[in-house]
C-alpha cells in the first residue's frame, strides 16, 4: 500500500474501495468480540468457511469477523447482509442450514431469530429487536459493520474523514473550539469538560506535550472501552490524532490493560496500518503535522486508571497517584502538559469534527451531551453493551433495553460507576442518566458499568464487596485510603457475619468522611460511595443486620438458616442425597430434618427441593423451629391402587 | 522568585513562589502536624495529618499542606472542627498499628484520639515511607523499599543491598516514628546469611 499524501488522494482511494465492494454481495458478519468468542464464535466462523466451500459459494459470500455487537447474552451473533437478518446463539451445527437456506434461498431460519419473551413474536432484523431499537449507537454501531483488523473497512464506512478535515481545513484553535462547543465531557468517570482540559494543555508554554488514551478499564463488570478498542480501534486512533493536533502534541500513548489481549493486538495493528497509510508519522496527509503513537500495556493495577498513576506507570515506575494540585493537563507525563482522555471520549472526537458540535449537542441533556455506553450486567435478562443518549431514564435502560430482571424477580437496585459509584433504589428508576443527575443521587457515571441487582442481593454485602475490591486495588500510599478502608472492610464484614455492634454505622460514616475528604486521589475519595449510597437508600438493611442479626435479602450466610417445613416435606430424599455435608436426617417415608450443626448453608437443599413441595425454607433473624420428635416423622401414605 | 502574601489562621504570611503551605506556615511559626514530612525529602503527601482548609476563588476545600503550593491571596485555616475530626480519625487508624509510639501519643492527646477505637493491627509500621525515601533520595542506596499494594503494602529491606550498606549507616532508624524499622532491620540481619559470611 503506497502512503496517502493528501486529502484528495485519500478520497480517491476511498472511492476506489467503495467501487470494488458490490453492495448486493451477501456478507455474513460474525461477532468476534470477547463475549461471542467465549461462547464459540471462532468455531462458527471456521465451520462457515468450510461450509461455503462445500456448497460452492466461496468467493460469492464475504465473511466478516467484526467487533462486539453488544447483545452478549445471545452470542454468538451472526448477521446476514444486505438484508440484516440476525441470528443468535448460533452453533457450528446450524451453519450448513444457514448457508443452504438463508444464503442460497433467502429463507429465514425461525429457530435462530430473536423471540420476544413477552409477546412471543419472532423478530428477524437487528433494527427491530427491542434491545437495539431503543439505543442510539453512534459509537458502538460501527462495530458490527467492520472488521477491526481492516483499515479499509474503516475507510469504507467513512473513517478517517474527520482527520483531513481537522488537519487541513481547520486550525488547531478551530478544532479545540468545536470540541468545546460540543460540550463533550470525559467518559472515564469524572465528566470533566474535554475541551477545557485540551485548552489548559494547549495554553501551557511547554513545547512538548502528550495526548494519552486511558484504556485501563477496571471496574468490575465493565467492558465498554474494551469492546470499542477491540471492535473499532481506528476510531479511537483518529480521535487521538485530532486531539494531538488541537493540543499541539506530537506524541500519543495508548495505555491499555494487559488483560485485554485482543484490544492490545487490534490497536497495535491499527497503529501499524495507520502508519503505512500515512495517517501517523511525518507530515500527515500533507498537513505538515507530525504525530506518532505508542502502546503501553498496564500490569494489572486498577489504580493505574487514575490519571497521575497512569502517567507514573508510563514513565516506568510503580503506578501510584501523585497529588494533582497542578493539573496533569499542565504538568503530567514526564512533567509535561498531558491530556488524558478515556477511550470513549476519544472515539467521540471524529464524530464531532465530521458532524459539528451542534449535531452532537442534539443528543443528551443540558449538562451532558451525546451518548454514553454502558455495560449492562447483573441480574438482568439482556446482558450486554448498550449505548443510549444521555438523560435516558434508568428504567428504560433496565426494562426496555435490558428486558427486565432475570427469573421474574423484583428489581432492587442498580449500581452505576463501579467501585466509585453507588447503588440506586427503585424510587430513583425515573432518574435520567447523566453526569449531574447521577452525582446528585450520590452515585456517579464512572466509566459506565451498570450492575443490576434483584431482591436476593444484600446491600450491606454489596458495600462490603466493593470496599474489599478496593482494599486490594488501592496503592496503599495514603493513610485514609489504606487504613480507612481496612477498618471499613472489617466493620462491614462483621456486620454481614452477624457481629455488628451499636455504633458501627457511625464509625463507618466517620471513616467515609475521612476517605472522601482527605485521600490523596480519586480512588480513595470516591471509595465510600457504595457504602454511603447503600446506607442512604437501604439503611433499614444495615439496622436489621446489626440489631436483629437478620439479613432481609436472605443472602448473608452467617445470618440465615435452612429449615424443612414438616408439613410440606414429602420425604422424597432428593435433598438428603444431594446435601454435600450429610446434614439432612431422614429416610424413606421419614420427614427430613436439617442438622443445623452440620449444615454449611450451601443452599443445595433449597435449590433441589421440588417446586411442588417447596418444603425447604430460608430464614433469617428468627430461631430455627425445633425439629419435630422422631416418632412423629413417619409419613403415612394412602396406599395406591397398584400396590393394594 | 516572586513574593506572595497569603493568610494563615487570620495572619498575613509572606512566602515565595513554589513554597508549600506547610513551608510558609513553618516560616511564620505556625505549627501544622506532620508524620511523613522531612525537610530533606521530596514532599510525599501520604499521612494526610497535615490536611488544612484552603479557600480559593470562593471555594473551600481540604488539601495536604505539605504539597499544596502557595498562591497569592490564599486563605488557609489549620484548625477547624472538621480538620480536627479528620486528624483524630487518622491518628486512631495509625494507633491501631503503633499504640505506643511517642509521636502518635502526643498528637493523640492534642486531638482527643482514642488508641483503642479500632482493632489492633499486627504491624507497627505506619508506612510513612521516611526510611524508604531517605535511603533513596539522600543516601541513594535503595536498600529498603515498599512491596505489594493496598492493605498488604509493607516495607522490606533488600538483603543484597542492606548487607553491604546498612550496618554502618542506620541513618533511617531515628526517622522512624514507631521504631518498627529497627525491628525490621534486626530481623533482616538475622535472616541474611551473606552478612554473617562477611562477618
Amino acid at each position: 500500500m503506497p502512503r496517502i499524501n493528501s486529502p484528495a488522494e485519500l478520497e480517491e482511494y476511498r472511492k476506489e474501495l467503495l467501487s470494488k465492494t458490490a453492495s448486493d454481495k451477501p456478507t455474513i458478519a460474525i461477532c468476534s468480540g470477547t463475549g461471542c468468542n467465549a461462547s464459540g464464535s471462532n468455531e462458527v466462523a471456521a465451520t462457515l468457511e468450510e461450509e461455503l466451500e462445500k456448497q460452492g459459494l466461496s468467493g460469492h459470500v464475504e465473511i466478516r469477523r467484526t467487533g462486539c455487537h453488544g447483545f452478549c447474552e445471545r452470542g454468538p451473533i451472526v448477521v446476514i447482509h444486505p438484508e440484516g437478518i440476525c441470528y443468535f446463539q448460533v452453533e457450528p451445527k446450524d451453519v450448513p442450514e444457514i448457508v443452504s437456506k438463508t444464503i442460497k434461498d433467502k429463507e429465514i431460519i425461525e429457530r435462530l431469530v430473536y423471540t420476544d419473551p413477552i409477546t412471543g413474536e419472532k423478530i428477524f432484523y437487528e433494527s427491530e429487536i427491542p434491545f437495539y431499537k431503543n439505543q442510539v449507537r453512534l459509537l458502538l454501531g460501527s462495530n458490527a459493520k467492520i472488521d477491526p483488523k481492516s483499515i479499509d473497512d474503516y475507510l469504507a464506512i467513512g473513517g478517517y474523514s474527520a482527520l483531513p478535515k481537522a488537519l487541513v481545513q481547520m486550525t488547531p484553535e478551530q478544532v479545540l473550539e468545536e470540541v468545546k462547543k460540543s460540550n463533550l465531557r470525559g467518559r472515564g468517570g469524572g465528566g470533566f469538560p474535554t475541551g477545557r482540559k485540551w485548552e489548559e494543555s494547549r495554553k501551557s508554554p511547554d513545547p512538548i506535550k502528550y495526548v494519552i488514551v486511558n484504556a485501563d478499564e477496571g471496574d468490575p463488570g465493565a467492558y465498554m472501552d474494551r469492546s470499542l478498542l477491540e471492535g473499532n480501534p481506528h476510531s479511537v486512533l483518529e480521535g487521538l490524532i485530532i486531539g494531538g493536533y488541537a493540543v499541539g502534541a506530537h506524541e500519543g500513548f495508548i495505555y491499555v490493560r494487559q488483560e485485554y489481549p485482543l484490544a492490545v493486538e487490534n490497536v497495535n495493528l491499527a497503529i501499524r496500518m495507520a502508519e503505512e497509510y500515512g495517517f501517523l508519522g511525518k507530515d500527515i496527509l500533507g498537513s505538515g503535522f507530525d504525530f506518532t503513537v505508542k502502546v503501553h500495556q498496564g500490569a494489572g493495577a486498577f489504580v493505574s486508571g487514575e490519571s497521575s498513576a497512569l502517567m507514573t506507570a508510563i514513565e516506568g515506575r510503580v503506578g501510584e497517584p501523585r497529588p494533582k494540585y497542578i493539573h496533569t493537563a499542565v504538568k503530567g507525563l514526564w512533567g509535561k502538559p498531558s491530556v488524558l482522555n478515556n477511550v470513549e471520549t476519544w472515539a467521540n472526537v471524529p464524530l464531532i469534527i465530521n458532524n459539528g458540535a451542534e449535531w452532537f449537542a442534539q443528543y443528551g441533556t443540558e449538562g451532558s451531551k451525546g451518548t454514553k455506553s454502558f455495560s449492562l450486567v447483573g441480574k438482568i435478562n439482556n446482558t450486554g453493551l448498550v449505548e443510549v443518549p444521555m438523560g435516558m431514564p434508568l428504567k428504560d435502560i433496565i426494562f426496555k433495553i435490558g428486558g427486565g430482571i432475570r427469573g421474574g424477580k423484583k428489581f432492587k437496585a442498580v449500581q452505576t460507576g463501579g467501585p466509585s459509584g453507588g447503588c440506586l433504589p427503585d424510587e430513583l428508576l425515573d432518574l435520567g442518566v447523566d453526569f449531574d443527575e447521577l452525582t446528585k443521587a450520590g452515585s456517579m457515571m464512572g466509566s459506565g458499568g451498570m450492575i443490576v441487582m434483584d431482591e436476593d442481593t444484600c446491600m450491606v454485602d454489596v458495600a462490603r464487596y466493593f470496599i474489599e475490591f478496593l482494599t486490594d486495588e488501592s496503592c496503599g500510599k495514603c493513610v485514609p485510603c489504606r487504613e480507612g478502608m481496612r477498618q471499613m472492610l472489617k466493620i462491614l464484614t462483621d456486620i454481614t457475619k452477624g457481629k455488628g455492634k451499636e455504633g458501627d454505622i457511625e464509625r463507618l460514616e466517620e471513616l467515609a468522611e475521612v476517605l472522601s475528604e482527605a485521600s490523596l486521589c480519586a480512588l480513595g475519595r470516591s471509595a465510600p460511595n457504595p457504602f454511603l449510597t447503600t446506607l442512604r437508600y437501604f439503611r433499614d438493611e444495615y439496622e436489621a443486620h446489626i440489631k436483629e442479626k437478620r439479613c432481609p435479602a436472605l443472602s448473608c450466610k452467617e445470618l440465615i438458616a435452612y429449615y424443612i417445613d414438616p408439613e410440606k416435606c414429602q420425604a422424597c430424599m432428593i435433598c438428603s442425597r444431594k446435601c454435600p455435608a450429610g446434614a439432612i436426617v431422614g429416610g424413606k417415608n421419614q420427614i427430613h430434618v436439617i442438622d443445623q450443626e452440620k449444615c454449611t448453608k450451601c443452599g443445595t437443599c433449597y435449590e433441589v427441593c421440588p417446586p411442588r413441595f417447596k418444603a425447604v425454607k430460608k430464614i433469617s433473624g428468627e430461631p430455627v423451629p425445633e425439629p419435630i420428635p422422631e416418632e412423629a416423622r413417619t409419613i403415612v401414605r394412602k396406599r395406591s391402587k397398584k400396590n393394594g | 522568585m516572586g513574593e506572595i502574601t497569603l493568610q494563615i489562621d487570620g495572619k498575613e504570611v509572606k512566602a515565595s513562589e513554589g513554597m508549600t503551605i506547610l513551608e510558609a506556615a513553618q516560616s511564620a511559626g505556625i505549627y501544622i502536624p506532620t508524620l511523613c514530612h522531612h525537610e530533606k525529602l521530596e514532599p510525599y503527601g501520604a499521612c494526610r495529618i497535615c490536611t488544612v482548609e484552603v479557600e480559593t476563588r470562593g471555594r473551600t476545600r481540604l488539601v495536604a499542606s505539605c504539597l499544596y503550593p502557595v498562591e497569592q491571596g490564599l486563605v488557609v485555616r489549620t484548625r477547624s472542627e472538621k480538620i480536627d475530626r479528620i486528624r483524630r480519625v487518622i491518628l486512631e487508624l495509625l494507633l491501631a498499628h503503633a499504640p505506643d509510639s511517642f509521636i502518635l501519643e502526643d498528637l493523640a492527646k492534642e486531638y482527643g484520639a482514642d488508641r483503642d477505637r479500632y482493632e489492633k493491627e499486627a504491624s507497627f509500621c505506619i508506612l510513612c515511607g521516611l526510611c524508604v525515601r531517605y535511603c533513596a533520595e539522600v543516601k541513594k542506596k535503595n536498600a529498603i523499599g515498599f512491596v505489594d499494594r493496598g492493605i498488604r503494602r509493607e516495607i522490606a529491606f533488600i538483603p543484597e543491598i542492606a548487607a553491604k550498606e546498612c550496618w554502618n549507616c542506620k541513618e533511617c532508624f531515628p526517622l522512624c516514628p514507631t521504631e518498627y524499622l529497627q525491628a525490621a532491620y534486626v530481623l533482616t540481619e538475622a535472616l541474611n546469611p551473606s552478612h554473617n559470611v562477611q562477618d
